[in-house]
């Protein structure tokens, strides 16, 4: 792999930009790999990734039935914040938070990680008391978030209405260290980086079957044939019970959509990310100037990808009260993706009753801002074959120890 | 817009009028059972890509429970039937059947 620099594109410039490479190789399926990754997902890649440069674990496929980066991780609204209110969210969060700090370097590919600062709005007395104590426990977690009045609100963000007539702003959470990244990026940087340590990233390869004897996964069969592999690592977010029910388990998450939607471009407007959680809807605006809106999931079972048409109504209603000013703005266009929810609205990393497969799943409407710190822990797990401290609150047998890691009261709806 | 037709009172509502209440026909074990059977009722869900089977409610209607066969790939309904009701009734059964070619059945 040829490093990306500013040499670099002064070299290819003298060739007419022709020299380039492609980012990662697609090569065709070995007969067996150490690990098998299912999901080319910004999660799985980073699983992959970090198994390559924490672990030396290199003999490794990540498996994906249609293109690379092509589920939530194209479809989120980008947003990266740690400010969750339980110990082992904040912890992985935070991790998730820190790498992406130096995640361009890392890779060596651009990330456009930009800390934009991030605003949760308080509209409600009982929003303003939830996120005090938010902003104490992040306080002992090493987490920096603080609280701010409406004036310091509505000097973060001009265009705001602070004295809206249904949900006035009563404060805001403060994340000055959180913000947005480009979200392809972080799956295309990923790739790039497991294809140079030699892993195979195939694409257009669905798993069809997960073939196991005496407890364990001996391989899967796939549209591309049959693999076999040492340990199998399931991250495919909302397609996890697909794949669970093909290993032989079920595990508690309900898929349903998600959906976002984005405006025409506009100069610059607002350079921080707003979430506004009581009337669900969170706003930020692109580089190329789009705002990018995030509303509620639907509350059924759902492998649509679609949305519906009364989640974007109420989204944009209750964005036009909090922003008056777009009123007037024409919506670009709008698409959906499947999130894996569970009861408590943490996600999962996890062994499984099959001894060489884990999961990794259930980041439901916020795995986006994850991924790194995801990646990390989801390593360590494959690797070691037993969760390191990032991820060992987050296994399967919390819900039948009643050991729930509850941030559906913590993060709200909007993620 | 998914529109369900509620069979308590007749009416064919939509989604909005309507709350939904999660996976149909889970079986609540009783005292005695084991922890295991604890989790899968209250946790485990079959979150099938295909034909489910869901509890909903006329919520801003009649108020009553009812449940409904429908597809969470198309969101194609099947039909709806009376919450007091154990297992699909089997001509909903068949009318699936035919609708879903390779559909394994209800469990």
């Amino acid at each position: 792999m040829k490093r990306y620099s500013v040499f670099a594109v002064a070299r290819e410039a003298m060739n007419w930009h022709t020299g380039w490479e492609r980012a990662w190789r697609s090569p065709e399926p070995r007969r067996r790999y150490d690990v098998i990754v299912v999901g080319a997902g910004g999660h799985g890649l980073a699983t992959a990734y970090y198994l390559g440069r924490n672990f030396g674990i290199t003999n490794v496929a990540v498996v994906e039935k249609g293109w690379l980066g092509g589920g939530n991780t194209g479809r989120n609204t980008t947003i990266i914040r740690s400010n969750y209110l339980q110990d082992p969210s904040a912890a992985l969060y935070e991790k998730a938070r820190s790498l992406y700090e130096g995640l361009s370097q890392d890779l060596n590919y651009n990330v456009m990680f930009s800390p934009r600062g991030l605003l949760m709005l308080a509209q409600t007395e009982h929003e303003v008391r939830g996120y005090k104590r938010t902003v104490n426990a992040n306080l002992l977690q090493g987490v920096e978030t603080r609280w701010i009045g409406p004036g310091e609100v509505k000097a973060l963000v001009p265009i705001i209405n602070i004295d809206g007539p249904r949900y006035p702003i009563l404060g805001a959470l403060y994340q000055e260290r959180g913000g947005t990244a480009r979200h392809d990026a972080v799956a295309w940087g990923y790739a790039r980086a497991c294809s140079a340590m030699g892993m195979d990233i195939l694409q257009n390869c669905e798993v069809t079957a997960v073939r196991q004897a005496n407890g364990a996964v001996q391989g899967i069969d796939t549209s591309k044939g049959p693999i076999d592999c040492g340990k199998l690592a399931i991250v495919v977010a909302g397609h996890s019970s697909v794949l669970a029910e093909m290993a032989g388990f079920r595990l508690p998450i309900e898929s349903m959509a998600l959906q976002a939607l984005v405006s025409e471009p506009i100069k610059p407007c607002i350079d921080v990310v707003v979430m506004a959680n009581t009337v669900h809807g969170y706003i930020s605006q692109s580089d190329k100037g789009e705002l990018v809106i995030g509303g509620g999931t639907d509350g059924f079972v759902n492998y649509t990808q679609r949305g519906s048409w009364q989640h974007i109504e109420e989204t944009v209603r209750a964005l036009i009260e909090t922003f008056p000013v777009i009123s007037r703005l024409k919506m670009l266009r709008q698409w959906g993706g499947i999130v894996d929810m569970t009861g408590d609205r943490s996600p999962i990393l996890s062994k499984t009753p099959l001894g060489n497969c884990f999961v990794n799943c259930g980041w439901g409407t916020g795995g986006f801002k994850a991924i790194p710190g995801s990646g990390w822990a989801m390593a360590e797990l494959v690797a070691k074959g037993e969760p390191g401290p990032l991820a060992a609150d987050f296994g399967l047998d919390r819900f039948r120890e009643g050991r729930f890691i509850d941030e559906s009261v913590a993060a709200g709806v909007a993620h | 817009m998914l529109t369900l037709t509620c069979p308590c009172c007749g009416v064919t509502a939509e989604e909005t009028e309507l709350a939904p209440g999660g996976e149909a026909h889970l079986k609540r074990f009783g005292p005695g059972a084991s922890e295991a059977e604890f989790e899968a009722y209250m946790f485990a869900r079959a979150n099938t890509k295909g034909v489910v089977f869901e509890r909903w409610r006329h919520a801003y209607g009649c108020g009553k429970w009812f449940l409904a066969a429908r597809s969470s790939v198309t969101l194609e309904v099947f039909g709806t039937y009376p919450a007091q009701t154990s297992a699909p009734p089997a001509d909903l059964i068949a009318a699936i059947k035919a609708r879903v070619p390779g559909w394994e059945g209800y469990p």
